[in-house]
């Protein structure tokens, strides 16, 4: 409990240094003003890590987040241009559904097919964006072809804060609920952490894998819609890589690629993290080119932090050493 | 003692459950009483642990009946089973380290709000409720993971109690616990007895069998071989029903040639495993480690050969210290160890017999870096033939043979490096009783040969009839050195436990 | 000692050394499948194009798997021995970076290909010494140094690139030895041939298996697992390294972007050449046969003018499909 509790004030902690240390010399990027346009920046990283937290604690990975995003957000903004008049709540509903089956497709393979994750993801990653070619013919959807509620949306201040912020707020809220507080939660843990003794609890440790993919799948729509309709752009290869961003904002939030440990808290602060030092790049005035290194770097920082923090400290049986130790 | 027997709460009858290529229960029968404990006999492979399983809704038998209260019921998911009241303590603890206390007792029945969600405050107050009826101070907010193995099965009894559970299956509770800690567990089976629970005790330990059992049944390769009242039974009888022949043939008789000096062990010490370990070995001698679970002795064994690094100390052969810093050293200085754990530590399950019994031994049958598999196959055939190896082919995956042979697998791969000193750790723990005897056997047949052998066991049985003399450990240290007249099971207890001779007296 | 002297002991059974010929497991092998499968698209293809079947488009047509192959047999000892390495496109992007500015600085044939291979060791030494030394996961350790190595790139390159190699140079990626036998398909046959050997031939090769099947009686059986896994860390940096030479004397130029997502296509190779992605089986005979078919699916879709990114999805749908077709015949059967 206090390891893990110790993990994420220690993210803050760092999260504050950094901020302490970038206002000393711009005070600018610390006005409320600002760190709330950084976290509407950082909000569909966090809405991804969520979904990627469920996926990582059962012990696998999700890989076609970003493919999944790319895909969803091509079909919406297409959709929206066959039919700009559809309202918005349900172009959602749709990005949801449509983010959803695809992880439903992977959580199938895994739980049905018994295929490793990060074999099927891999795949999936790239049939989705080969999808999203033929869907589109490998055309570009603009900012004109798309109507002004679909991309106005996430804009839309509800007390000093866009709609992208608040989704994401929802998001975090309903996951953090989702995690403690209810069976399908209880179980993604026991699952992650003890598949063994899940199966002995009358946990299906396939189909709480298959949820997991199902919530990752359904964030990644969601996001996808937002993305698209946030940049007023659709291609191809959009969203290319993010996937790395996302695996790295949970391996830095302290969640276990061995499963069964890690928090809601540890995916958004490890999201903020990284949206933090984006955004902090270019007002520092070091060139955008050193952020993929940067976040390289804090992955590794991390994942080798959190291998010492969770390091069995071996069996004692000597009487003295007990005391000692 | 009275004799006015009630009506069992469960009854099982005709079970039968086939696998591919065996059949695990052969129409065996159970019934268990409430507020009785029935202990669960028979040897490994006898189908224990396949009718927990069934019992426990995570097997479907093929055929046969279970009844619970006179009703006709089946349990397709453990959640089925548990719904009607049936719940098992497992052999290795099922249960979740990254979870807390309270969540591990409520997993997958947990209080819940009238919104359907899990109701955090009432699940802590039943859990520290549960607690604290049994005795265990346990702060239901820990994590398990920082608990020790005997709170950790307190945890578990208290998820079993949680469930209202009627009847409880105990799979060798006492493995891992302490004489403290299973004095403990004792009081809490009485416990559980005046609740009126029907308990199904499983364990190899005969004293603990006839400690606190109040029936017994006994199974044998699948079948019911017989059940009645402990009171009414010994433990020779017992021991008869369960291998269908007598105790004393187990051992062999062995006149053993012991020679000069082989190994010397003086001040080893670890940081906190263990401290101050010295002995000598003689060649053709077998020396027994004897001590509790968790006395140090596979954790030096495993330091000597240079799998964690010791404090200090000096290891001599001959004349020759010894740094041991890799078991690749170990074993090119003669000293090679057959862990414990068959399946994790001793053989590669997935790869055929030959490989696995070349793999320490490959710079012997290789040329310049290069495999010859001729000379493979002949050092594997060598050795398995000694060990009366029963498989289909050499190239047979060791995964599909039985928990003997595979025993014999591991210790041909250990003896083709052709060591001076063979240390092997709980030998025969988990095989069958024709294995059993084929491992003794063998053992006394290469300390015949002028093999130093080092036996770390727990069995009171195996110390006594193999060893010519016994270290005991106690809490990573040596308590007493003992030989001849001096070696008897008390004074092995007595050491092992660390109660002094008045005290025992 | 008479201890190691068996034959003093009278046999009391035989136990036969095998039960199938090794021939018959042969046929009935990954490896023949993937082969029938080969043949199958080689035929499928000399129907859909007639340009297929000629001397020299088949010579172009090994470019699309020999960088590709080069590092997939490396790879494919890392994943058996039950790692993984995720960085390797990212280390022939460093690579590539490092041979330009040494380029820049003058740096002749020699030098550039030294300073590839020097890199894509020291890349393979960096994962290596982090998994062995430090026992993290080597999927998250390659995740991290996948952006790192190329960040590194992105910072010496920002949206630039490196061109203008010599000319001596452009041997590696363009050279012929003879006729249409590129220098790359010389390369890759021979690394075929080293790896092969290495993997199902040697002490080392037993122990790959050995530990990607149960590294804790790996290490037991006095087998030192690190410094294996070492070793197959820094073989995968330097033929990412090797990789890299090619792929850039075959280009002529350096983009940070190099390489990018040729992980996955060398994973797709490893995979569907039958070395299972959980470590512990596999074989080189494998990876090549993989290598060549998606080399031709590659071509053939080409020939068809199907984009590239629409033949990621035959990609994809492969790598899925060899693991997902067998598993389903089994559950129909087991039915």
């Amino acid at each position: 409990m206090s390891i893990l509790k110790h993990r994420e004030t220690l993210l803050v902690a760092v999260i504050a240094a950094m901020l302490a240390l970038i206002a000393s010399r711009f005070p600018g990027f610390v006005t409320p003003g600002n760190l709330a346009a950084v976290f509407t920046d950082t909000a569909p990283l966090m809405i991804l890590a969520l979904g990627q937290m469920a996926v990582i604690l059962t012990r696998c990975i999700d890989l076609s987040v970003a493919a999944n995003l790319a895909l969803t957000g091509m079909a919406v903004a297409l959709l929206n241009t066959v039919a700009p008049g559809l309202p918005v709540v349900l172009t959602i509903a749709l990005a949801i559904g449509m983010g959803a089956l695809m992880g439903a497709i992977n959580g199938l393979l895994v739980w049905k097919l018994d295929i490793p994750s990060i074999v099927v993801t891999l795949g999936t990653m790239t049939i989705f964006r080969g999808i999203i070619f033929l869907i589109s013919d490998g055309q570009w959807v603009n900012a004109h072809e798309m109507s002004a509620n679909f991309t106005g949306f996430p804009r839309i201040e509800i007390l000093g804060l866009p709609v992208l912020a608040w989704i994401a707020i929802i998001a975090i809220a309903a996951m953090g609920l989702v995690m403690s507080r209810t069976v399908l939660g209880r179980s993604i843990f026991a699952a992650g952490s003890n598949p063994h003794a899940a199966a002995y609890t009358g946990i299906d440790v396939g189909r709480t894998q298959f949820a997991a993919f199902v919530i990752s799948g359904a964030l990644a729509g969601l996001t996808g819609y937002l993305w698209i309709a946030r940049y007023a752009v659709a291609y191809v290869d959009i969203a290319g890589g993010f996937e790395l961003d996302v695996v790295a904002a949970c391996v830095i939030g302290g969640i276990s690629i061995a499963g069964g440990v890690g928090t809601v808290a540890g995916a958004v602060l490890g999201a903020l993290f990284l949206g933090v030092i984006k955004n902090a790049l270019p007002v520092v005035d070091i060139s955008p080119f050193w952020q993929l290194a940067i976040s390289g770097a804090a992955i590794l920082i991390a994942v080798a932090f959190n291998a010492r923090a969770g390091r069995s400290k071996g069996r004692v049986i000597l009487k003295s050493a007990e005391h000692a130790a | 003692m009275a004799e006015a027997s009630p009506e069992p709460v469960l009854e099982l009858s005709g079970i039968v459950k086939t696998f591919p290529g065996t059949r695990a229960l052969d129409g065996v029968r159970l019934e268990l009483y409430p507020g009785e404990v029935t202990a669960l006999i028979g040897e490994n492979g006898a189908g224990k642990s396949t009718i927990v399983k069934c019992l426990t809704g995570i097997y479907q038998p093929d055929e046969g009946e279970i009844r619970l209260d006179g009703t006709a019921l089946r349990f397709p998911t453990p959640q089925a089973a548990a719904a009607a009241g049936v719940t098992a303590i497992h052999q290795e603890t099922v249960l979740f380290d990254d979870l807390t206390v309270a969540e591990n007792i409520f997993l997958g029945h947990a209080p819940r709000t009238r919104f359907g969600l899990i109701d955090k405050g009432e699940m802590r107050r039943k859990a520290a409720a549960i607690l604290k009826g049994i005795g265990a101070e346990i702060d239901p907010d820990v994590l398990l993971k920082d608990l020790g193995i005997a709170s950790k099965h307190l945890v578990a009894i208290s998820r079993a109690l949680s469930i209202d559970a009627r009847v409880v299956i105990m799979d060798e509770p006492t493995a891992a616990l302490s004489h403290k800690e299973i004095e403990e567990l004792y009081e809490l089976v009485d416990e559980l007895k005046r609740q009126g629970k029907a308990i199904l005790f499983i364990s190899h330990k005969f004293d603990e069998i006839f400690r606190i059992s109040d029936r017994y049944t006994v199974f044998r390769d699948g079948q019911f071989v017989g059940a009645g009242r402990m009171a009414e039974t010994t433990e020779a009888d017992l021991v008869r029903m369960m291998v269908g022949r007598s105790v004393e043939q187990i051992y062999p008789k062995r006149a053993p040639r012991i020679g000069g000096e082989v190994l010397r062990v003086a001040g080893y010490s670890h940081p906190t495993e263990f401290e101050d370990i010295g002995f000598s070995l003689r060649q053709g001698e077998i020396l027994g480690f004897y001590g509790l679970v968790g006395a140090g002795r596979s954790e030096f064994m495993q330091a000597l050969i240079g799998l964690t690094k010791p404090s200090k100390g000096v290891v001599k052969m001959g004349d020759k210290v010894l740094a041991i810093r890799s078991p690749a050293e170990a074993i090119e200085a003669g000293i090679v160890y057959v862990p414990e754990d068959r399946g994790k530590q001793g053989a590669i399950t997935q790869l055929p017999i030959f490989q696995n019994v070349t793999l320490p031994s490959l710079a012997q049958t290789s040329r310049n870096g290069f495999l010859r598999m001729a000379e493979e196959f002949k050092l594997a055939r060598d050795y398995t033939q000694r060990l009366d190896l029963r498989a289909a082919s050499l190239d047979t995956p060791v995964g599909a043979l039985s928990g003997g042979n595979q025993q014999k697998v591991v210790i041909a791969k250990w003896l083709a490096t052709k060591p001076k000193v063979i240390i092997l750790d709980e030998p025969t723990k988990g095989i069958d009783i024709g294995s059993k005897a084929a491992v003794h056997d063998f053992m006394s047949e290469l300390a015949g040969e002028g093999l130093s052998v080092i036996m770390v066991s727990s069995e009171i049985p195996e110390i006594l009839g193999m060893s010519d003399r016994v270290i005991v450990m106690r809490e990573g240290r040596i308590a007493a050195e003992l030989e001849g007249d001096a070696l008897t099971p008390e004074t092995l207890v007595r050491h092992a436990a660390g109660i002094s001779a008045a005290e025992a007296a | 000692m008479s201890l190691a002297d068996p034959d003093m002991v009278p046999a009391p059974r035989q136990i036969p050394d095998r039960l199938a010929s090794p021939a018959a497991k042969l046929l009935k092998s990954w490896e023949s499948l993937l082969l029938l499968v080969a043949v199958a698209v080689f035929i499928l293809n000399s129907f859909a194009s007639p340009y297929f079947l000629d001397a020299w488009s088949l010579s172009d047509a090994t470019f699309n798997f020999t960088e590709k192959a080069m590092i997939a047999f490396a790879m494919a000892l890392l994943i058996i021995a039950g790692e993984i390495d995720l960085s390797v496109a990212s280390i022939i992007a460093l690579c590539s970076t490092a041979m330009g500015v040494v380029m820049q600085m003058g740096g002749g044939t020699g030098a550039l290909v030294f300073t590839g291979l020097a890199v894509g060791l020291s890349c393979g030494a960096f994962n290596g010494l982090l998994v062995t030394r430090l026992g993290l996961p080597s999927i998250v350790v390659t995740i991290g140094t996948m952006s790192l190595f190329r960040g590194i790139s992105y910072i010496v390159l920002g949206d630039g690139a490196f061109r203008g190699y010599p000319e001596g140079f452009a041997w590696f990626g363009q050279g012929y030895v003879f006729w249409v036998i590129t220098v790359e398909m010389v390369i890759f046959t021979l690394l075929a041939i080293v790896f092969g050997v290495v993997l199902h031939k040697t002490n080392f090769g037993r122990q790959v298996y050995a530990i990607g099947n149960n590294s804790t009686a790996a290490l037991f059986s006095g087998i030192r697992v690190q410094r294996v896994k070492m070793i197959l860390f820094l073989l995968t940096g330097l033929m990412s390294g090797l990789a890299a030479v090619c792929l850039t004397s075959r280009l002529g130029s350096t983009r940070p972007s190099i390489a990018s997502g040729m992980e996955l296509e060398v994973v797709t190779m490893v995979v569907l050449g039958g070395v299972s992605i959980l470590g512990g089986s596999g074989s080189i005979p494998g990876v090549v046969i993989a290598a060549i078919l998606m080399g031709l699916v590659t071509f053939g879709l080409g020939l068809l003018n199907v984009p590239g990114i629409v033949m990621s999805i035959f990609i994809g749908l492969m790598l899925i499909g060899v693991i997902a077709v067998p598993r389903l015949f089994k559950m129909a059967r087991g039915k």
